[in-house]
């Protein structure tokens, strides 16, 4: 498509600007937070266990477990724009779904319960997302969030009257996880396990997002009337998004399970998805927002806790609020500039150079 | 055989018949204007013709395949792209970014996670901003673009879904008589290779562009030819004389 128009082109020196690939680079380029903040973070989680003491790793472990289950909800809201408030739904069903596999099949190895809890995430996600999304019109959001928020309300009434189950209590003690024949308890050993998972998540989520399938979703998220008439599916790629999520939140939920020795119908209900949205709220629409959402958070209900004892729900309840209130996008505001947030989805240094003729 | 060709439609809106049996043929590399006093029924009929309404009645035929009851998605692969009235740019992307969005739709998803079309993309994505006058924006975000800027963006998103057939629902609305001079300019060359269907208020810059006329009136077509058959036609002048 050669542009023929000759009383339109722009002056030359913009034509060399833009079609070299250095100048293109440095005209997008600026100081880079994400990067900095990323490895710092990564840093601290790191030595926490070798300073901390033992019951703070375990607490550690299970927000690092937790951190996996809200980047799971950031994907589908901050990345997709799709309000999905019964993500507990994948996190419980699969948390059930592997507990059920150690009582019932004495199976704990990780090589099985994780991939296994995954599985059960992604495909329940699926088939919800198949009721919800995949209708030949678009589904608005009021629909999914109510829709999706049913599916938890419902599955947490379910496992309440079921004898199987456990009604109530849920399932009590699962035995430990193991590898090989090491058993994985509380402790260091966990907690480094699950700081891995949570790194490697973090990158192929962050693979994904950066990637031509990212800008689709950023599409999708600022006008899907729009990029429909593009010629995307966008039924199609919100349900593969949805099905990620679920996946995602699955791992979180049999980490969890495992971790915590038992499952319970909370784990399923709409207080779990409440919470998840809690977390996100401190930096959607980042993948570093929610981990940081997530540790503040849940540090804050920790030391609040301890010293303020009835009325830290309020306190809370009030930060929440004025960040809603004043920062709107998130605490992760505060250090990022929206150009950075947003991103850029052209083709790095390398490629350029490639494609160059 | 026309590239596009509109029989017999209708669109009611509970006891508003807003089209009654509209016709439309588009040959191939024609720019045709539709025109016709407010709520002629022109901007439905583009929406009839886009896939963002189904017609009550009638039928829309492209490329010798009957389109009408297509969800917009279907007729943007089959060749068809359509520019809102509205300006919908995605504000918060880049300008780099809002073009590779339009090339990049028929990739496969596989593709598109494993970016393997960006890079064979980036030319093109930089000459359709060279020649919309963009270039040296590309990479601020779309929302900082005056709204003539913002309209010319939109224009090159369509274009880079390379249609057959460009529908531009009121294209030079709220610009300047320098930008639609200019927007003239850098739609003459699309020509070559694409067919245009045009909603305009502005009757000369349609007059200046367009090969065919149809107008609309109360839901109907009361005239289609060319530009000077429809110039000397008597109920044309008409309708245009009593609202003018």
């Amino acid at each position: 498509m050669s542009s023929t128009g000759t009383g339109t082109q722009p002056p030359p020196h913009v034509i060399e600007a833009a079609r070299s690939p250095v100048m293109a680079s440095a005209i997008a380029g600026r100081t880079k937070v994400l990067p900095i903040l990323e490895l710092a973070l990564l840093i601290a989680a790191s030595i926490a266990p070798l300073v901390l003491r033992d019951y703070i790793t375990v607490y550690a472990t299970r927000v690092l477990i937790l951190c996996l289950f809200a980047l799971s909800f950031d994907l589908v809201w901050g990345y997709a724009g799709i309000l999905s408030l019964g993500q507990s739904l994948f996190f419980g069903t699969a948390g059930y779904g592997v507990a059920l596999l150690s009582r019932d099949f004495g199976v704990a190895s990780i090589f099985a319960v994780l991939p296994a809890g995954t599985l059960i995430g992604f495909v329940a996600a699926l088939l919800l997302a198949g009721f919800l999304l995949l209708g030949r019109h678009p589904s608005s959001v009021v629909f999914v969030s109510l829709g999706t928020m049913t599916g938890a309300y419902a599955a947490d009434r379910l496992a309440r009257g079921s004898h199987y189950l456990g009604g109530q209590n849920g399932i009590p003690s699962i035995p430990p996880m193991t590898i090989g024949s090491h058993e994985l308890s509380e402790g260091p050993g966990f907690y480094y396990l699950v700081l891995a998972i949570l790194v490697l998540i973090y990158l192929l989520s962050r693979f994904l997002l950066r990637s031509q399938f990212g800008l689709a979703l950023a599409g999708l998220r600022e006008n899907e009337q729009r990029i429909a008439f593009f010629g995307y599916n966008v039924q199609h790629l919100k349900a593969i998004i949805f099905a990620i999520s679920g996946a995602i939140a699955g791992a979180s939920g049999s980490l969890y399970a495992f971790h915590e020795g038992f499952v319970w119908t909370n784990m399923l209900g709409v207080v779990m998805s409440t919470q998840v949205v809690l977390y996100v709220l401190f930096g959607s629409g980042t993948l570093i927002g929610a981990v940081i959402g997530t540790a503040i958070v849940e540090g804050l209900s920790f030391w609040l806790s301890d010293n303020y004892r009835d009325i830290w729900p309020i306190i809370l309840g009030v930060l929440l609020l004025l960040v809603i209130l004043f920062r709107p996008l998130g605490l992760i505001s505060l250090v990022l500039g929206e150009r950075e947030r947003v991103g850029h989805f052209g083709p790095s240094l390398k490629e350029k150079r490639n494609a160059a003729p | 055989m026309p590239l596009l060709e509109a029989a017999g439609i209708s669109k009611v809106f509970g006891k508003l018949t807003a089209l009654d049996g509209a016709a439309l043929s588009v040959g191939e590399r024609e720019f045709h204007g539709l025109i016709g006093p407010n709520g002629s029924g022109k901007s439905t009929l583009m929406k009839c013709l886009a896939g963002a309404l189904v017609p009550t009645r009638g039928k829309v035929t492209f490329i010798n395949t009957d389109v009408t009851s297509l969800t917009p998605p279907e007729r943007a692969r089959a060749g068809m792209s359509l520019k809102f009235q509205i300006t919908a740019v995605l504000p918060t992307l880049t300008l780099y970014d809002n073009i590779l969005l339009a090339l990049q739709a028929r990739s496969s998803l596989l593709d598109l996670a494993f970016s393997r079309s960006r890079g064979r993309l980036h030319e093109e994505v930089m000459t359709l901003l060279l020649q919309f006058r963009l270039a040296d924006r590309a990479f601020d975000a779309a929302a900082t673009l005056s709204h003539g800027q913002q309209q010319w963006l939109e224009i090159a998103m369509a274009l880079a879904c390379r249609p057959r057939l460009l529908l531009l629902d009121e294209p030079t609305g709220g610009m300047s008589l320098e930008e639609r001079r200019v927007t003239g300019e850098l739609l003459q060359p699309i020509k070559q290779h694409c067919s245009l269907v045009i909603v305009e208020h502005d009757l000369d810059f349609i007059r200046d562009i367009c090969d065919r006329l149809t107008v609309l009136d109360q839901g109907k077509v009361l005239a289609s030819g060319t530009v000077a058959e429809i110039q000397a036609n008597r109920s044309v002048q008409e309708i245009y004389l009593r609202r003018a």
